[in-house]
């Protein structure tokens, strides 16, 4: 039970290359859930070893529950870590495994075979695995073992880097759901890294988007899909992405498909201000809607994706080279190669700055 | 190629497969002649040792004969001590190169000291000096350390001839220990012994062994140091072979029994060393 903190936490690899991780920000709060997330190489691994102790910072600080551990050796952090790979030690038993940690701390043999058995029983880990090796077992098995390893040790911080990206997708979404469970209910400070954005907003309570070794937005999944603060945000989270578009600006709105989209008062004069003759709109596949002719933006469509409950439509706009991806309710979408007409609320329009990629009026 | 040439506008699927397996064949009878070779002198040495002596050296060579174990019994009342000293000093210079390579492997591989290419590469260099050139220097400073014809002198200069192959090997282990493992460790709370102990040995024991089992050959075969720095009381089995070399080329069946004796434990421990090598060397792809 702690919090966590990271004061302009900075990682450079080699000297003159950007930093992997720069000036980080961040206050994880005790007990919560915080999922780190943003597409390779955007340092998340990193700022995640940083807390493990793995990776010395190259600037700043962090604390663990108010103390300053920057120059603490992992082991003495209290915090236990969930590897991508698992990091299972292949010549131990599955109960030497998770009691390994234990074993160092000279916790008695009784002891430790208590909490190892109640960590089994946590995680509906059945008991006669626990004299295997890990080679014996399934994936989701050591998936399962790797946790069970984590928590015997009853950390003050969970850490787990992509823990789930080895397994297939349907144990994917089951382990994401126990996962994000068991957290709650064990209530211990957890940080951990994805690439995938559903994911990320499926299990975290708070999610921290980064780019480039910099702290984009960090809020609750809600937030940062209903209003991300820039560019990159807004095309990260969602799935499918948002759609984004460079747009000149003209009389009374945003110029589309040869048709004028009318902008929110607001980001009209927050473009003008800003001098912009260009901006960047972006709008949800599900903020298009099918408007039987009406609407003001039409198209042609090149791809129907049935996801069952709607359909995703890819759309080339009328004198436009690029596609947009809408999402259609309903059960019977338009084929390919029929024409189409989309309406749009202006306040479903996010506008970003084309320079800065800062959401403008946000 | 014949086959193809007679029906030349039929479709012919088989073909290359059939090609493949005359292919397979060819080499098949590559081996088996060049195995042959190479088995042939080692087949006529044990053959020899079985025969008496008044067989051993006839022209043409007679394969009918009533074996004899007189020569193997001549062998073995003359061998004890050279025995002895061989396992000495192989298990002896083994069981060091063990104790000393798996540390300085560690600090060359898991975390490399400052400068721990140079270090590395000072280890092999030390075998690219030829031998006799060195066996002046030793040789001076043996008798000054009243080390001459001493069993500890062997134990020395075998753990000092394998101990760079030894690093090299166990440093090429080490290095397929994923570093996840070892971070967990650290996270586990295991300091540098218990990493070594409770981590790495376990991973890399198949190769820990196929490189026991090289420096066991290479101490027991050695006979240029033996025979320059020994005499007696430290005399090693190849010593003794050397010693049964017929001067008036009488004793062939003699030398074939010698011979067989000093080979028998390097082909065990070869055969052993070939299955854990490929063990060993194959360690990186399971993970």
């Amino acid at each position: 039970m702690a919090t966590v903190r990271y004061l302009s936490a900075s990682r450079v690899y080699d000297k003159g290359a950007p930093p992997a991780v720069d000036a980080l920000n961040l206050e994880i709060s005790d007990g919560e859930f915080m999922v780190l997330v943003g597409p390779s190489g955007s340092g998340k691994t990193t700022a995640l070893r940083m807390l493990a102790g793995l990776e010395p910072l190259d600037g700043g600080e962090i604390e663990i529950d108010g103390r300053d551990v920057t120059f603490v050796h992992p082991k003495d952090r209290d915090i236990a870590m969930v590897f991508q790979n698992y990091a299972l030690y292949p010549n131990k038993t599955v109960a030497e495994n998770m009691a390994f940690a234990l074993k160092m701390q000279h916790v008695n043999p009784a002891e430790r075979m208590r909490r190892v058995r109640e960590a089994a029983r946590v995680l509906d880990l059945d008991e006669q695995l626990l004299d295997r090796k890990p080679r014996q077992l399934s994936g989701g098995q050591r998936q399962r073992v790797a946790m069970g390893r984590a928590i015997v040790r009853e950390p003050k911080v969970f850490l787990m880097d992509e823990p789930l990206s080895n397994l297939d997708a349907k144990l994917r979404v089951q382990t994401r759901a126990q996962i994000a469970e068991l957290q709650r209910r064990l209530g211990i400070t957890t940080v951990y890294v994805t690439h995938d954005q559903v994911e990320a907003m499926t299990m975290g309570h708070r999610v921290a988007v980064l780019s480039q070794g910099r702290l984009q937005q960090c809020a609750t999944p809600r937030e940062l899909y209903d209003s991300p603060v820039n560019q990159f945000v807004a095309g990260f989270i969602g799935s499918p992405a948002m759609n984004l578009q460079t747009v000149p600006i003209t009389e009374g709105g945003a110029r589309v498909a040869g048709q004028t989209l009318p902008l929110r008062p607001a980001v009209a004069a927050a473009a003008a201000q800003a001098g912009l003759r260009e901006l960047v709109i972006g709008i949800r596949p599900e903020h298009l809607h099918l408007a039987n002719g009406s609407g003001e933006l039409a198209g042609e469509v090149v791809l129907v994706e049935e996801l069952g409950a709607d359909a995703l439509l890819h759309v080339r706009l009328t004198g436009e080279s690029d596609q947009v991806v809408a999402r259609a309710e309903g059960r019977k979408p338009p084929a390919p190669g029929q024409q189409v007409t989309f309406h749009i609320q202006p306040d479903d329009v996010f506008a970003f700055d084309p320079q800065t990629g800062a959401r403008l009026a946000g | 190629m014949t086959a193809a040439s007679v029906r030349p506008s039929q479709p012919r699927p088989r073909q290359p497969r059939r090609r493949e397996a005359y292919g397979r064949a060819g080499w098949g009878v590559v081996a088996w002649v060049v195995g042959i070779a190479f088995f042939l002198p080692v087949f006529w040495m044990v053959l020899t040792a079985f025969k008496p002596e008044s067989a051993a050296e006839t022209w043409p060579p007679r394969f009918v004969f009533t074996p004899t174990l007189a020569e193997f019994r001549l062998v073995f009342s003359g061998m004890g001590p050279y025995l002895t000293h061989s396992v000495i000093a192989t298990v002896g210079s083994t069981i060091l190169v063990l104790l000393l390579g798996v540390p300085a492997a560690y600090a060359l591989s898991v975390h490399p000291v400052k400068r721990w290419r140079d270090g590395l590469f000072f280890f092999i260099s030390t075998k690219m000096l030829p031998i006799v050139a060195a066996i002046g220097p030793l040789y001076v400073i043996a008798q000054h350390a009243h080390l001459l014809d001493s069993i500890w002198l062997l134990i020395i200069l075998y753990t000092a001839m394998n101990l760079p192959l030894a690093v090299w090997m166990i440093r090429s282990f080490m290095l397929e220990v994923p570093g996840e493992l070892l971070e967990a460790a650290q996270l586990d709370g295991a300091g540098r012994v218990r990493e070594i102990t409770e981590v790495i040995l376990p991973i890399v024991s198949p190769g820990l062994i196929s490189t026991a089992l090289i420096c066991v050959i290479f101490a027991w075969n050695e006979l240029f140091l033996a025979i320059n720095l020994t005499t007696t009381n430290a005399a090693t089995m190849p010593m003794y072979l050397i010693s049964s070399v017929p001067q008036e080329g009488l004793y062939i069946a003699h030398l074939s029994a010698a011979a067989t004796v000093a080979s028998v434990p390097v082909i065990i421990v070869g055969w052993i060393a070939q299955r854990s090598l490929v063990r060993g060397l194959a360690m990186g792809a399971i993970k």
